[in-house]
C-alpha cells in the first residue's frame, strides 16, 4: 500500500527532529516559561494593583490575559523558526529538497511535506505551552484542547509564507531583519501582553491584518470560554488565508528553484 | 542496436541569455558506461540535470527510457539513480537512517529499505558503519554512502556527476571498483567527470565537450589514436623560456604544443624524438615520454587544459 508522498516527505523531517529534538526543546519550552512567569507573575502584580485593569482585560487578571496569547506568540516564533534557514539550508546546505527532487517526489510534494512538517512542530511546541498552562488554576481549562490546533495554525500562517519568501533568497542574510522588523514587534505589538485597543489608533488597523492577533484572540477567548462562532470563523477563515496562499506561493517559489 | 537508454537531439538548456547546453546529440545504450568530459562550465551537470528530469529542457528533444522528462518525468525518477557532484545527505543522521529516508521517497516499503540498506552498506563496505552519524565520515565514505543511497530503488541508470572529485587516490580507486562492478552488473553507467584518468577507468564511450558543445566522440582508445600520437615527449626548460625556446624543436615529432609550465611534443616514438631534440644541442632542465591520454585529445581540439 503506497502512502502520500507528502506524508513520505514528513518522515523524513520527523525522523531528522528525532535525532535533534533534544537541543530544540530548550528553546521551545524555556522562553515561554520565562516570559509566563516574568511577565505574567512579575509585571502582573504590578497591573493587577492597578484598579481598572481588570475590565481593560476583560475581567482577566493579567496572568490570565498573557499566558494564553503564549500559545499563539510560542507558534509564531516556531513557525518562523522552521521556514527561514532550514528552507536555505534544503537548497544549499544540506540540500535536502534538492535529493528529494532527484527522486520521484515532485516539487509541489516536497514543499507540501515540508509545510506539514512545519505545522507538526507547531503542534509539538503549542502543546508543551499547554501542558503548561494546566498547571495553573487561571488557565486549566478544556479550551486548551482546541487552543493547541488553533496555535498550530497560527505557526503555518507564518512558516508558508515565509517558506515561500525564503525560497527566492539565494542569501540568508536578509532573515535576522525578518525577526528584528517582523516577528519582534509583532510579538510587542500584536496583542500578546495588552489588547491592542491600547495601541495608536492608526497601528490597531495593522495589528488586526497580522496572523499573531488572529491567533492571539483565538488562544485566550477559547481558553477563557468567551470565543464565539462568528468570531473564531472570522479568524480562522483569516489564519486559513495566509496558509493557503503562502502555500500555493511556496509551491511556486520551490518548483521554480528546483528547476534551475 | 536496441533502443538507446537515452537519446538526445540538438539538446539545448538555456539560462537567460546564457547557453550552457548548445545543441548536443547523444545516444547512450543499455549496460554501456557513457561519460561526459570536459572542463568546468562545459555544460556536463546541466546535461545531467535535465537527463535526472530535475530541469526542464530549453529545446531539443531527449527521451530517456523511451519517455518524455517532460511528460514523464516522475516515471523516469523512479528508474534512476542519481550521485550529485555535492553530498545531499543529513550529516546529523545514521547512515542507515539517510538510506530509509531516500527509500521512502520512492515509496519503498520500510521493510525493503531496510533489507536493500543490508545489501547496499555491504555492497560498499560499510557495513560496519550502518549505525554511525554521517558527520565524521570520511569523503570517501559519504561518497560511498551516497551510492549505496542511489542504488536503492535498483535503478536502470546510474547518473553520476564529477564522482570522485574532491577525493585521495585511495579512495577513487576504490570508488571505481565499485562503480565498475555495478556495470558488471549490468546497470548502465553515465557520468561527468573532468578528469581523463576517471574516464579512461569507466568509460566505454565518452563525449568531449567544451562550451555547451560536443566536440568529439568515441571509446577513449579511439579518441586517442584519432586526435593524438602514440607517445608525448614532455620538455621543461627554465622558467618563461618555453616560447623562445620552441624553435630549437620544430619539425621534430608530428606536432608540438607550447603551455605555460612545459613544451609536448607529438611522435609515434618519444625516445626517437627525445634523442633528436639532444642531437640537436636542445637540453631541457627534464624531459618526460608517455602515453598520450585524453588530455591530450582535449588539448588538440579545444586548444585548453581539462584542469585549470
Amino acid at each position: 500500500m503506497s502512502t502520500p508522498a507528502a506524508v513520505r516527505v514528513w518522515e523524513s523531517h520527523w525522523t531528522l527532529y528525532r535525532a535533534i529534538w533534544k537541543s530544540n526543546m530548550a528553546g521551545a519550552f524555556v522562553q515561554p516559561l520565562l516570559y509566563l512567569l516574568g511577565m505574567g507573575v512579575g509585571v502582573g502584580a504590578l497591573v493587577n494593583r492597578n484598579t481598572g485593569s481588570s475590565d481593560l482585560l476583560g475581567g482577566l487578571s493579567y496572568f490570565e490575559f498573557l499566558a494564553p496569547a503564549m500559545l499563539a506568540t510560542t507558534a509564531m516564533m516556531i513557525g518562523t523558526q522552521e521556514s527561514l534557514w532550514p528552507v536555505m539550508g534544503g537548497f544549499k546546505w544540506q540540500r535536502t529538497f534538492l535529493a528529494q527532487a532527484a527522486s520521484p517526489l515532485s516539487p509541489g510534494e516536497i514543499t507540501s511535506g515540508l509545510l506539514l512538517w512545519q505545522l507538526t512542530r507547531a503542534l509539538i511546541a503549542v502543546g508543551g505551552v499547554a501542558c503548561v498552562l494546566v498547571l495553573f488554576d487561571g488557565t486549566r481549562s478544556w479550551g486548551l484542547l482546541a487552543a493547541v490546533p488553533f496555535g498550530a495554525l497560527t505557526g503555518g500562517a507564518f512558516a508558508a509564507p515565509l517558506t515561500a519568501w525564503a525560497a527566492t533568497r539565494e542569501r540568508e542574510s536578509s532573515f535576522p531583519s525578518i525577526l528584528r522588523f517582523g516577528i519582534v514587534p509583532l510579538f510587542l505589538f500584536g496583542g500578546a501582553f495588552y489588547p491592542i485597543s491600547e495601541l495608536p489608533g492608526w497601528m490597531q488597523p495593522i495589528a488586526r491584518v497580522t496572523p499573531l492577533w488572529h491567533g492571539v484572540e483565538l488562544c485566550r477567548n477559547v481558553v477563557h470560554g468567551t470565543l464565539g462562532w462568528a468570531d473564531a470563523a472570522g479568524h480562522v477563515a483569516v489564519l486559513a488565508a495566509y496558509v493557503v496562499v503562502g502555500t500555493v506561493l511556496a509551491r511556486l517559489a520551490f518548483a521554480r528553484r528546483l528547476a534551475e | 542496436m536496441s533502443d538507446p537508454l537515452i537519446s538526445a537531439r540538438q539538446l539545448v538548456k538555456r539560462f537567460g541569455d546564457f547557453v550552457a547546453v548548445d545543441g548536443i546529440d547523444v545516444d547512450v545504450r543499455r549496460g554501456e558506461s557513457f561519460g561526459f568530459l570536459g572542463p568546468n562550465g562545459a555544460g556536463k551537470s546541466s546535461t545531467m540535470r535535465m537527463i535526472g528530469c530535475v530541469s526542464p529542457v530549453t529545446e531539443g528533444e531527449l527521451r530517456i527510457f523511451g519517455l518524455d522528462p517532460a511528460r514523464d518525468g516522475k516515471q523516469i525518477r523512479a528508474r534512476i539513480g542519481v550521485v550529485p557532484q555535492q553530498d545531499q545527505l543529513d550529516e546529523q543522521l545514521s547512515v542507515e537512517d539517510n538510506m530509509l529516508i531516500y527509500g521512502r521517497y520512492f515509496d519503498l516499503p520500510r521493510s525493503v529499505c531496510r533489507q536493500r540498506t543490508k545489501e547496499l552498506l555491504e555492497f560498499v563496505q560499510l557495513a560496519d558503519r550502518a549505525k554511525s552519524r554521517i558527520e565524521p565520515l570520511s569523503g570517501g565514505m559519504k561518497r560511498r554512502v551516497t551510492i549505496a543511497r542511489s542504488l536503492i530503488n535498483e535503478p536502470e541508470l546510474l547518473l553520476l556527476d564529477e564522482p570522485t572529485t574532491g577525493l585521495d587516490p585511495q579512495a577513487r580507486h576504490v570508488l571505481w571498483d565499485r562503480l565498475y562492478r555495478l556495470k558488471q552488473r549490468g546497470v548502465t553507467l553515465v557520468l561527468t567527470t573532468h578528469y581523463m584518468d576517471e574516464a579512461e577507468q569507466l568509460c566505454d564511450r565518452l563525449v568531449v565537450m567544451d562550451r555547451g558543445r560536443i566536440v568529439a566522440e568515441g571509446s577513449p582508445r579511439e579518441l586517442i589514436e584519432r586526435h593524438s600520437t602514440r607517445e608525448v615527449l614532455e620538455l621543461r626548460f627554465p622558467a618563461g623560456t618555453n616560447e623562445e625556446r620552441a624553435h630549437e624543436i620544430d619539425g621534430i615529432g608530428q606536432r608540438h604544443e607550447v603551455l605555460p609550465d612545459r613544451v609536448l611534443i607529438y611522435a609515434h616514438d618519444g625516445e626517437a624524438a627525445l634523442a633528436e631534440a639532444h642531437a640537436r644541442g636542445s637540453a631541457p632542465e627534464s624531459a618526460l615520454v608517455r602515453r598520450s591520454s585524453l588530455e591530450d585529445v582535449f588539448l588538440r581540439l579545444t586548444g585548453r587544459s581539462l584542469v585549470d
